[in-house]
């Protein structure tokens, strides 16, 4: 049936595929090492894609149109602090509707039932704000809850919390937890999941925040949320507030350059994009060798049949086509069980790290370019032993 | 056009290695070989027979003197002109030389592709029709690994048959067949070559397929010592 298909779209016999199909064993070794490669792609890719939009979670779910931020920012994680009198000044500017300053803390907690440990984010935000905080329908909610001393919300994506605490909130209403030696009362829940560096987060006050880390002031926030009034150009107000602050220790910038600013410093500062890189070059070069391997091999093995198909007249190029139709079918038919495997593993890997690690839209069309260079790469390299096929040695 | 030999050479001479292990395997040879005829080519090892059959038949640079190929020089054609040349040319070895991850079928086939003519019903019914000449009717289907020496070698001269070449050149192709196959072998290719006016050079040991040749040449230490 392929070879029928082949012979129309090739105007000849497809020998390539025919050689292959002959030889089970070594067809099933070559598409095995082609499916590896792209699963090793995919994964890698899986893990670099979860990283990086978890590392922005917190940013996207953030309702403004522009953020203060102190001007050394690079990354939340590593955020210092800012004076507040830089909201007063950013407020001056006329297509400024509100600001919201926002504190950020990073919590260690040990579960006293389980033994089990978290890095939670700490987000201390106004729980009276007449602006929306947060795009989460969920979270804008329960912030007035947020009023009342010592209380807090919980994700309860979480990175394998314990279940009953989450039956606890969502059934009692309640559950307290102790957060630096103090009692937290948690009573409400959102859904949004861990990072690569924290497990996941808790939204308390500003107040509560205060009393979580002695060592803050609310004259410090981490970040303040401005409002801009309908109609305003983002950027063009960005520029003027940032003429607004001459002292240099802040800046403001659009919501989408914040999370610009932090992906970049995932992807450049930390080793994420290195290591995953790293991983997929691996992957490929793996993928690179097996195929060349078989390609070269099956070239030396019908050295003499291309030899008697040179003596009747073939020319040099038509032992290269089949050399690529061999590349190419690899690429096809490796390529394919990769794709449907990764699925299944990026279900897999998601349930089992947390992390929302999914085949992207353009990420199978990225590894097949990927797994035709690789495979047509090989095939270029194993062509050089066509010019052993010599007739004379027919001989 | 008409005029020209099938096969023409005119001092024709050729070594092997270089420096002080050079040796002269060819020694000025002239030869004619007007179209139409079956020629066969005998001598011990080593005299060069086979290293004449492979300056002919394209599959090896003419070093000193020339060689026409019905009417075209070869001494100093690029290899696009050699390839071309090779289209007219049949071919059948010593051993079989089937791809066998091809029928019998489609190797045959694959002598009619060089031409851009394997596709499509006509070639098909072309091969079936070679193969029924060589008695493999019945087996187009099968792969090289499923026939016998003899089918084997058979297949091997329907696809030197299939393009219709003008010259058809051999090298010992009864050595791997008894007797009787190849006694079949040679009057195949004799009743086909006949009936085409195709010109046969064929290189062989075998004393019992003499009686089929029009002129037998004999070579000895790279000389035609008698014609």
């Amino acid at each position: 049936m392929i070879t029928n298909i082949l012979i129309r779209l090739l105007h000849r016999l497809p020998i390539g595929w025919l050689q292959l199909n002959h030889n089970r064993t070594r067809l099933i070794a070559a598409v095995g090492g082609v499916t590896f490669a792209n699963i090793l792609i995919f994964m890698q890719l899986g893990f670099m894609g979860a990283l990086f939009s978890t590392s922005v979670f917190t940013h996207k779910n953030l309702s403004t149109d522009l953020v203060l931020l102190p001007s050394n920012f690079l990354s939340l994680r590593e955020a210092t602090s800012f004076p507040r009198r830089r909201i007063y000044q950013a407020e001056s500017h006329p297509a400024v509707v509100s600001a919201d300053p926002i504190y950020i803390g990073q919590v260690f907690w040990t579960d006293p039932v389980g033994g089990d440990t978290a890095q939670f984010r700490v987000l201390g935000v106004p729980p009276d704000s007449p602006d929306p905080i947060f795009l989460n329908k969920t979270i804008q909610a329960e912030l007035p809850k947020l009023k009342q001393p010592d209380k807090a919300i919980l994700d309860i994506k979480t990175r394998q919390l314990n279940p009953d605490i989450t039956k606890a909130i969502l059934e009692k209403g309640s559950y307290d937890l102790e957060l630096n030696n103090l009692q937290f009362h948690f009573v409400g829940t959102f859904t949004q999941g861990g990072s690569f560096g924290d497990d996941g987060s808790i939204i308390v006050s500003t107040d509560a925040f205060m009393r979580l880390f002695r060592n803050r002031q609310p004259g410090t926030p981490t970040l303040a949320l401005i409002h801009l009034a309908p109609g305003s150009d983002a950027h063009k107000v960005a520029r003027e507030i940032n003429a607004l602050l001459p002292e240099g220790d802040t800046i403001a910038m659009t919501k989408q350059q914040f999370i610009d600013a932090e992906q970049n410093y995932q992807a450049q500062q930390t080793p994420i994009g290195f290591v995953f890189g790293f991983g997929v070059v691996m992957a490929f070069v793996v993928g690179l060798v097996i195929v060349y391997q078989v390609l070269t091999t099956d070239v030396q093995d019908h050295l003499a049949e291309y030899a008697t198909f040179k003596a009747i007249g073939y020319s040099q190029g038509f032992f290269r086509g089949i050399v690529f139709e061999e590349a190419l079918s690899l690429a096809i038919l490796g390529f394919v069980p990769g794709l449907v495997v990764s699925i299944f593993l990026y279900a897999f890997a998601s349930r089992a790290t947390g992390l929302p690690i999914e085949m992207q839209f353009g990420r199978p069309a990225f590894v097949f370019s990927l797994t035709l260079i690789m495979c047509v790469l090989s095939g270029l390299i194993a062509t050089n032993r066509l010019a052993h096929a010599d007739p004379a040695d027919l001989f | 056009m008409t005029t020209s030999p099938a096969i023409q050479t005119r001092n024709l001479s050729h070594h092997f290695g270089s420096g002080e292990t050079r040796l002269q395997v060819l020694h000025h040879l002239d030869l004619e070989i007007p179209k139409g005829q079956f020629v066969i080519l005998m001598g011990p090892s080593g005299s060069g027979k086979t290293t004449l059959l492979t300056l002919v038949g394209c599959l090896r640079s003419v070093q000193e003197g020339s060689v026409k190929l019905l009417g075209e020089e070869l001494s100093g054609a690029n290899e696009r002109t050699l390839m071309l040349m090779r289209r007219r040319l049949g071919f059948i070895f010593q051993a079989h030389n089937l791809h066998d991850s091809l029928t019998a079928m489609q190797n045959v086939r694959m002598g009619l592709d060089v031409h851009g003519k394997g596709h499509g019903p006509e070639a098909e019914a072309a091969c079936q029709h070679v193969l029924e000449l060589v008695g493999l009717g019945e087996r187009v289907d099968h792969y090289p690994s499923q026939l016998s020496g003899g089918q084997k070698q058979r297949v091997a001269v329907a696809r030197a048959l299939i393009g219709n070449p003008d010259i058809l050149f051999a090298d010992e192709p009864t050595a791997a067949l008894d007797k009787e196959m190849g006694q079949q072998v040679i009057e195949l290719i004799r009743e086909l070559a006949n009936q085409r006016q195709t010109t046969v050079f064929m290189v062989t040991h075998d004393h019992r397929i003499l009686d089929y040749a029009d002129r037998i040449i004999n070579m000895e230490d790279g000389r035609i010592v008698e014609s």
